[in-house]
């Protein structure tokens, strides 16, 4: 059923390892950006407040395809902002993790927002008290707190950019499901092998992540 | 770790005079509420003040004003001579020589005891590391918590858990310290705990102002006594005089109610 496989044509293991890459990439800048961005929603300067609320709300509400797309395109051939890569592949890597960033970001944002919330007014209270600046009570205490609150959260949204970042096959980069693609223009006698064959790859990658992030969630629990 | 502050050499060292805190005229709403209305008070160097009243006078919230946690509508507070500023570093600077003790406690729930003491040495104070652990157990030790250092204040009962919320605020040195209700979270048995290292404080010559229901502590160690009703100050005298012969009608009516059953 999968003898497929043994012709060599195909390079499975290269394309999930990029679809790791895309993931591992996007998820670190999405942690590091969507932290600001919160950080701007609950700050007290007006503009940026302003800001990180129009970012979130015309980001999160466009479809990520047009995103990454528009990165491809707009970017990358119209801009000729090529992100430091040379050659095709690796300038479509790179402008793809750029729009999982700006996309996956919202949603991180706003889950920390929400993990915001479950820390209580006097915690930050208390950090003012003692003369800690904006940025200082808000890295040293809420955050710390609102972070331990939201793991589970966190997780969905790790879990749903991994299988978002299929979308950049739409712009030719080379990760598991143009493979697939590949591979159901090719394999037509075994199609449902090659479905079952990426659901199942897709699976190893992402239920792990659901477990390992569900035992840190109870471990890292504030007590309170 | 007394009241008396060090001239830390700045430009205007502030009114010669023996006064700390000063509100004059303060005024403050929360909505239609007139919370606090023309509030004039002035806190001398190493004095305690405690004020007392019944629920919804505004004596948590003029509390609160001392250090801004609470923004004023009119008026001005002055601290060692010097107006509150507007929210920022040079605000930031100031509640640092102002301590503050919640009736909720508000440790950080996520740093152990030890840390919680140390956190505003370290960040604000820019304190060694090793010299602010040895401030941070010597307080510890001073409040009687000390064998707890290494716990997490969900640990904690809730009378060491306000003794190391005073320990807290003590290791920045403060020159005036805030008690916000800091007994009326607790539960009976623990409240003595918490009013002894209060006590200590008040005779080792702190300042202090202490919202409070504990006529016991504003009998005993009060220099003052400050009763508030419906957001204006109706009477302030020293503890006995009030106690014993308290001048209005709301204050005969108040203490009528709580001293006698």
């Amino acid at each position: 059923m999968f003898d497929f496989l043994d012709s060599g044509r195909y390079d499975l293991l290269g394309a999930f390892w990029v679809t790791v890459q895309l993931t591992l990439y996007s998820a670190i800048g999405s942690l590091i950006w969507g932290t600001l961005l919160a950080g701007m929603r609950v700050g007290p300067v007006p503009v940026m407040r302003a800001f990180g609320t129009a970012y979130v709300n015309v980001v999160r509400n466009t479809p990520l395809t047009v995103v990454i797309v528009g990165c491809s395109v707009g970017l990358g051939q119209t801009l000729q902002i090529t992100l430091g890569g040379e050659d095709f592949k690796t300038m479509g890597f790179r402008l793809a993790v750029l729009g999982f960033i700006a996309y996956t970001s919202t949603f991180v944002c706003e889950a920390l927002r929400s993990g915001i919330n479950t820390v209580p007014v006097g915690q930050a209270e208390a950090a003012r008290a003692l003369g800690l600046s904006f940025v200082q009570v808000l890295t040293l205490v809420v955050l710390p707190q609102a972070f331990r609150a939201v793991v589970a959260p966190l997780a969905n949204v790790l879990i749903a950019l991994t299988k978002n970042t299929t979308v950049a096959a739409a712009i030719g980069v080379a990760e598991a499901s143009l493979l697939m693609k590949e591979m159901i223009e090719n394999e037509t006698s075994a199609l449902f092998a090659v479905f079952a064959l990426f659901a199942f790859g897709f699976i190893v990658l992402t239920l792990p992540m659901g477990l390992i992030l569900g035992w840190v969630s109870k471990r890292v629990a504030v007590k309170r | 770790m007394s009241g008396v502050s060090v001239t830390k050499g700045t430009e205007d060292a502030g009114p010669a005079t023996g006064d700390l805190v000063v509100l004059s005229n303060v005024n403050k709403h929360f909505g239609a509420l007139h919370v606090l209305q023309d509030i004039d008070l002035t806190i001398a160097r190493g004095e305690v003040v405690v004020v007392i009243g019944p629920s919804g006078s505004g004596k948590s919230t003029l509390c609160r004003t001392i250090n801004r946690l609470e923004t004023i509508d009119s008026g001005s507070i002055t601290i060692d001579g010097k107006p509150l500023p507007d929210e920022g570093r040079e605000l930031a600077r100031l509640r640092s020589d102002v301590g503050m003790v919640f009736q909720s406690f508000n440790l950080f729930a996520h740093k152990t005891v030890l840390e919680n003491v140390m956190l505003g040495q370290l960040k604000v104070r820019k304190t060694e590391k090793a010299a602010a652990e040895e401030k941070a157990r010597a307080l510890l030790d001073r409040v009687g918590v000390g064998t707890q250092a290494d716990k997490y204040p969900a640990q904690l009962s809730g009378g060491q858990q306000q003794r190391v919320a005073i320990a807290r605020a003590l290791a920045m040195g403060p020159k005036v310290m805030l008690f916000d209700e800091p007994t009326s979270a607790l539960d009976p048995e623990m409240i003595n705990e918490v009013l002894e290292v209060m006590q200590q404080l008040a005779r080792d010559g702190m300042t202090m102002v202490v919202v409070t229901h504990e006529m016991g502590f504003a009998r005993s160690a009060a220099n003052r006594v400050v009763f508030m009703a419906d957001g204006r100050i109706v009477e302030e005298a020293g503890p006995d005089e009030f106690f014993s012969n308290p001048r209005s009608d709301r204050a005969k009516d108040f203490l009528s109610k709580i001293l006698h059953h």
